[in-house]
């Protein structure tokens, strides 16, 4: 029997890395940049603001994470997670007085995923079942989520007013106060009002909520089946046909599965303004997109991962946070987003182009 | 002569029992006989080449093996039981392994998980969630390519990162994993250098020597000679020729995949 050993190519595995790699590098210097600009940036409470702020944004990046690796992507995403605000916004207006607010979130929550999970499902049987480019089926989507949206709201933002919401999006866990120290879930007891201002919260519900998001997505992304087949799909949708993967189901899952996130972060969105609003999402789509890619994922699918995600969510936020602090004109943002998603595109195909000769 | 060699009966038959056996095996495409009336036997550790020129039928012969297309007249036989299969998926769970010639493999994923792709081992987590295997499917693959003798360093590796014989070796290897009782080889060296070719030819060997039998669809009268125990030539969707490799040359099979001396 003959002995096949076979050459190895020069090792490459850098150039892989290197998408995530260049993301943490572009993150630090960021920081330490704007650090240096304002010393306020890097305290405690603007790195936890921050933290916070990005939760609407990165929920929905992670959904759009697997189908982007899947090979496709969600344009709707930013406007079911506003369709979703309306509708649960209206049904926790529809609960009878005297309904817990946990009740009445669960039931308006139960609704507006229901919602979102129709959506995800036209979706994912068209780009499954008929062949529609994800592109122009979920294009078809955003469009038709923003009209409803709109229609159910009358075009005006649906105001919540359950007793107590906003103290579960714009809550901590704990809370610190020089004199009267910690305490558990809400403010320190016995302070007087002049005493308040001093009072610093720690670990905000939805920075949880988000951590909690992350775990769940990472587990499913790197663990299971449906994650690997999530890889398989990206990488060569006929080998996975041949080798018997359900691609069909897969696919409308995966599209499924974007809109629910998209719906948590319409359920973020409602507890931290008090309100839905059908375009809560609308300049979403980019920062999305963005956090996404420059995560590392390729839009050529098959690559990519939360953790990933997480950094470019972080990049968009800490950009945009530090340039408000360094008193840059707010619309300078975009342009920056902008920039360095382009510039992350650039990369993935510099490493396409070098791994595939 | 071609004539000669058509009618010769079956080579090696002797007492062994075929793995395959195809039934006067037709399909039609509109008015096209793509395959008319073919029967053979494949017999265990036989590596049969499967030649002819472009449109004499081949492809559409081994996807009536494979479970892609379903035959519209005779019948197929796996180890003397007739079989029907819907799907290809149908055919490897009967243990019917096709190698297509761009392999089907996930470039972005490594090579253990390309053998297990749509099989995947799963384990507990947590209790209550299923886990991807990950190192089961690791010692498996080192199991299945130990035994074929091939040498992968890093398995970790995604295939794009692989040479093309590496390549055909994991798809290989995926087939034999599966305890494949036929391996169907569709071009299996058309995209290889030189070198390369002659690993794949040496892995053709391996599987014979463990009585894996097998059909390599080719163009290439050096794969055919260099790794072939028999020949079978279709032209313009019939058999034609069926014959020992010891016993024919080039010349003569161009003859018959041509149909030289008929007209």
């Amino acid at each position: 029997m003959a002995n096949l050993s076979y050459p190895t190519k020069p090792q490459r595995s850098w150039l892989a890395t290197l998408g995530s790699v260049w993301a943490w590098l572009f993150l630090l210097a960021l920081v330490i940049g704007f650090s240096i600009g304002n010393p306020v940036f890097l305290t405690p409470f603007n790195l936890q603001n921050i933290l916070a702020n990005m939760s609407i944004l990165t929920i929905i990046a992670i959904g759009q994470t697997f189908v982007i690796i899947s090979g496709g992507i969600d344009l709707s995403a930013g406007y079911v997670m506003g369709m979703v605000s309306v509708v649960v916004a209206q049904s926790m207006g529809m609960m009878p007085p005297g309904t817990p607010l946990w009740m009445a979130l669960l039931i308006a929550a139960a609704v507006g995923i229901c919602f979102a999970l129709i959506a995800g499902l036209v979706n994912g049987l068209l780009i499954a079942r008929l062949d529609v480019p994800p592109f122009i089926a979920t294009l078809g989507m955003f469009g038709i989520a923003r009209g409803v949206g709109f229609l159910l709201s009358g075009g005006m933002p649906v105001p919540i007013y359950t007793e107590g919401l906003g103290r579960v999006g714009n809550g901590y866990l704990f809370y610190f106060h020089p004199k009267a120290g910690w305490s558990f879930l809400d403010i320190p007891a016995g302070l007087v009002q002049a005493d308040l201002r001093q009072v610093t919260g720690v670990l905000p519900f939805v920075l949880i909520f988000m951590v909690i998001l992350l775990i769940i997505a990472h587990l499913i992304l790197s663990r299971s089946r449906f994650g690997l087949h999530t890889y398989a799909i990206g990488g060569n949708k006929e080998a996975s046909l041949r080798a018997g993967i359900p691609v069909s189901r897969r696919l409308i899952a995966l599209y499924m599965l974007s809109s629910t996130f998209a719906a948590f972060a319409g359920l973020v969105y409602n507890t931290r303004f008090t309100n839905g609003a059908a375009n809560a999402g609308e300049a979403l789509l980019l920062d999305t997109v963005a956090a996404v890619v420059i995560g590392g994922a390729s839009l050529f699918g098959g690559a990519g991962t939360v953790i990933g995600t997480l950094i470019g969510a972080l990049i968009i936020s800490v950009l945009g946070n530090g340039l408000v602090i360094m008193s840059v004109n707010p619309f300078w943002q975009f342009i920056a987003v902008g920039v360095v998603i382009i510039v992350a595109v650039l990369i993935d195909q510099a490493r396409e182009k070098l791994v595939r000769s | 002569m071609a004539s000669t060699m058509a009618s010769m009966t079956q080579p090696n038959a002797s007492s062994t029992k075929p793995i395959l056996r195809l039934e006067h095996v037709t399909k039609h495409f509109g008015g096209l006989t793509a395959v008319n009336q073919v029967s053979l036997d494949i017999f265990p550790g036989q590596v049969v080449a499967l030649a002819g020129d472009n449109g004499a039928g081949k492809s559409t012969l081994i996807k009536m093996i494979s479970g892609v297309y379903r035959p519209d007249d005779g019948r197929i036989f796996l180890e003397e039981r007739e079989i029907t299969m819907a799907s290809p998926q149908e055919a490897r769970t009967l243990g019917i392994e096709t190698i297509y010639q761009d392999l089907a493999l996930c470039e972005n994923l490594d090579a253990t998980i390309n053998i297990f792709l749509g099989r995947e081992p799963l384990r507990p987590m947590l209790g209550v969630f299923k886990q991807v295997d990950r190192r089961k499917m690791l010692s498996e693959s080192q199991i299945v390519l130990d035994r074929l003798d091939i040498k992968i360093p890093n398995l970790r590796r995604p295939i794009r990162e692989m040479s093309g014989g590496q390549r055909q070796a994991v798809a290989i290897a995926r087939a034999v994993y599966w305890n494949a009782r036929l391996v169907i080889m569709d071009e299996p060296t058309a995209a290889l250098g030189v070198p390369e070719q002659r690993k794949v030819h040496e892995l053709v060997k391996t599987l014979k020597s463990q009585n894996v039998p097998v059909i390599l669809i080719s163009h290439n009268l050096q794969d055919i000679f260099a790794v072939a125990d028999r020949i079978i030539v279709m032209r313009r969707g019939q058999k034609v020729g069926d014959v020992l490799v010891q016993d024919v040359t080039g010349d003569d099979l161009v003859g018959l995949m041509v149909g030289a001396g008929e007209a």
